[in-house]
C-alpha cells in the first residue's frame, strides 16, 4: 500500500538529521585524535614514523570511502566484536576524517616558520613544550579554515553510512520513499536538509579564510 | 582469531572484476571529459555571463557541493523517471557524476581564469581577437594549467566517488564485488581485492594526468 507522503514523513527525515550530525560528530572528534597524531608523525624527524604517516594518508585518500566502510563493516568481526552499523560506519568514517585532517594539519604545521622552531629550542625547549607552547598555537590559525571546510565533506560522507544499514538522514529518505513512491519530494527535502547543514559551514570556511588571508596581507 | 581467508572464490570472479574495472575506467573517463566541458562553460558564464546566468551558476555550484552525491545519484535515478525521464542505471550513473563533477570544476577552472592577468586579456584585445577568440586562445590555455594539479586531483576523487553508483546497481567494479560477495559470502576477501585495484586505479589516473601535463603544458613559465 502507498501511503501519502505527509506532516510525520517529514518529522521522521528530520530527527533523522540527529543521527547525521550525531554520527559527524562523533568521526570527527575521533578524526581530530587520530588526524592529530598522522599530522605529527608526517612532520616528525623520525624516518619510519614518517613514513608511516604517509602511507596512512596515501592509503585512505587513494581509496573510496565506500570500501573503507565496507573493510571496517565486515572486518570489524575478526577482532571480536558484534557487527553493528552504528559502530562500523561511525568506526570507518573516523579512520578517514584522521587521514584527510593529518593531511589538512601537516600542512598547518608546516606553515609555522622554522625560525619559530630554532628558536623555541635555542630557549631550551624539548619537543611537546615546543609543540604545546610555539607550534601548535600558530599552526591552528591556519587550520582553521580548512578543518571547516573539511566538517562539510565528512558530514556529506555519512550518507554512505545508508550504503551498510545505518538509518541516518539518507537511509530515512530511502525507508521513506519506500512507503510513499515520492522520489522527487522525498529526496528533494533530504538534499535539502543537507544543504541547511552543509552551506552554513561552507560559508564560515570561506569567511574565515579570507580574514585570515587579509591578516597575513599584513 | 580462527579465520581462515580463501581468495579462491575471488579469484574464480576474476573476469567479472576485469568487467567492473573496465567500466568504473570508461564511466570515469567519461564524466572527467564532459565535466570538463560542463565546467568550462560554467566558468565562462561565471567569469562573464549575464547577471542571471552567473546567479544560476552560483546556485548550481553551492547545491552540488553541499548536498551528498549518494543524494544526487537518488534524485538522479529515482526523481527523473517520476518527471517522465527513465534513465538506465549506468545512463544515471555517468549523468550524476558529471553534474558532480561540473559544479566542483567549474569553481577550480574560474580560479583559474581570474588568476590570468588583465593585461594579458587586453593584448589579446588590442590583436583585435574577438572577446571569445581571446578567451579560446588567450586565456583557457594558461587558465587550465594554473589549475591543473586541483583539477586532476578533483579527477581522481570523483573516480573513487564511483564506487557510489553502485548503491543504484550499476555495473561498475563496486557492483560487482556486491554481487560476487552476495553469491560467495567471501565479503572481507572481496573487499580487500577491489580496495587495493582502486588503489591502482587512483595510481594509473594520476600517471595518465603526468603525462598529459608533460604533452600539453610543457611550454616554459615566463614570469
Amino acid at each position: 500500500m502507498i501511503r501519502p507522503f505527509s506532516w510525520n514523513e517529514f518529522l521522521f527525515l528530520l530527527s533523522a538529521v540527529q543521527w547525521t550530525i550525531a554520527l559527524s560528530a562523533i568521526a570527527f572528534v575521533g578524526g581530530a585524535v587520530g588526524g592529530l597524531a598522522v599530522a605529527l608523525g608526517r612532520t616528525s624527524d623520525v624516518k619510519p614514523l614518517r613514513y608511516a604517516a604517509n602511507g596512512y594518508i596515501q592509503l585512505f585518500q587513494g581509496t573510496p570511502l565506500l570500501m573503507q566502510l565496507f573493510l571496517v563493516f565486515f572486518g570489524v568481526p575478526f577482532l571480536g566484536l558484534e557487527v553493528n552499523p552504528w559502530v562500523a560506519a561511525a568506526l570507518g568514517l573516523m579512520l578517514n576524517a584522521s587521514a584527510f585532517l593529518g593531511e589538512i594539519w601537516r600542512g598547518s604545521i608546516e606553515a609555522v616558520p622554522r625560525g619559530q622552531w630554532e628558536a623555541a629550542t635555542a630557549l631550551g625547549l624539548r619537543y611537546p613544550g615546543l609543540m604545546r607552547y610555539v607550534v601548535l598555537p600558530q599552526a591552528l590559525k591556519v587550520a582553521v579554515a580548512p578543518t571547516v571546510g573539511f566538517l562539510v565533506q565528512l558530514i556529506k560522507g555519512t550518507s554512505l553510512a545508508a550504503i551498510i544499514g545505518f538509518t541516518e538522514l539518507t537511509r530515512a529518505g530511502q525507508i521513506v520513499n519506500n512507503a510513499t513512491f515520492r522520489p522527487f519530494l522525498v529526496f528533494g527535502i533530504v538534499a535539502g536538509l543537507y544543504f541547511a547543514l552543509c552551506w552554513p559551514l561552507s560559508w564560515l570556511s570561506r569567511r574565515l579564510e579570507a580574514r585570515y588571508a587579509a591578516a597575513s596581507q599584513r | 582469531m580462527n579465520y581462515t581467508f580463501q581468495f579462491g572464490a575471488v579469484f574464480e570472479a576474476f573476469g567479472e572484476l576485469l568487467e567492473g574495472t573496465w567500466l568504473t575506467i570508461q564511466l570515469s573517463a567519461a564524466a572527467m571529459l564532459i565535466g570538463l566541458v560542463v565546467a568550462i562553460l560554467g566558468a565562462l558564464g561565471k567569469t562573464a555571463g549575464p547577471r542571471p546566468v552567473r546567479w544560476l551558476i552560483d546556485a548550481y555550484i553551492e547545491v552540488i557541493r553541499n548536498t551528498p552525491f549518494l543524494v544526487q545519484i537518488f534524485l538522479i535515478f529515482f526523481g527523473l523517471p517520476a518527471l517522465g525521464l527513465r534513465l538506465s542505471a549506468n545512463e544515471a550513473a555517468l549523468l550524476a557524476m558529471v553534474v558532480n563533477v561540473g559544479a566542483y570544476a567549474t569553481e577550480i577552472i574560474r580560479a583559474g581564469i581570474e588568476s590570468i592577468s588583465k593585461g594579458q586579456i587586453e593584448a589579446g584585445a588590442a590583436l583585435g581577437l574577438k572577446r571569445l577568440q581571446v578567451f579560446r586562445y588567450v586565456v583557457l590555455k594558461p587558465a587550465l594549467r594554473a589549475v591543473y594539479p586541483a583539477l586532476t586531483s578533483q579527477f581522481i576523487l570523483l573516480m573513487l566517488s564511483s564506487s557510489i553508483v553502485s548503491a543504484i546497481s550499476a555495473e561498475e567494479l563496486t557492483s560487482m564485488a556486491n554481487n560476487i560477495q552476495s553469491r560467495t559470502f567471501r565479503s572481507f576477501e572481496i573487499y580487500i581485492v577491489v580496495t587495493i585495484i582502486y588503489l591502482g586505479l587512483s595510481l594509473l589516473f594520476s600517471t595518465v594526468f603526468a603525462a598529459i601535463q608533460r604533452v600539453a603544458f610543457a611550454y616554459p613559465d615566463r614570469r
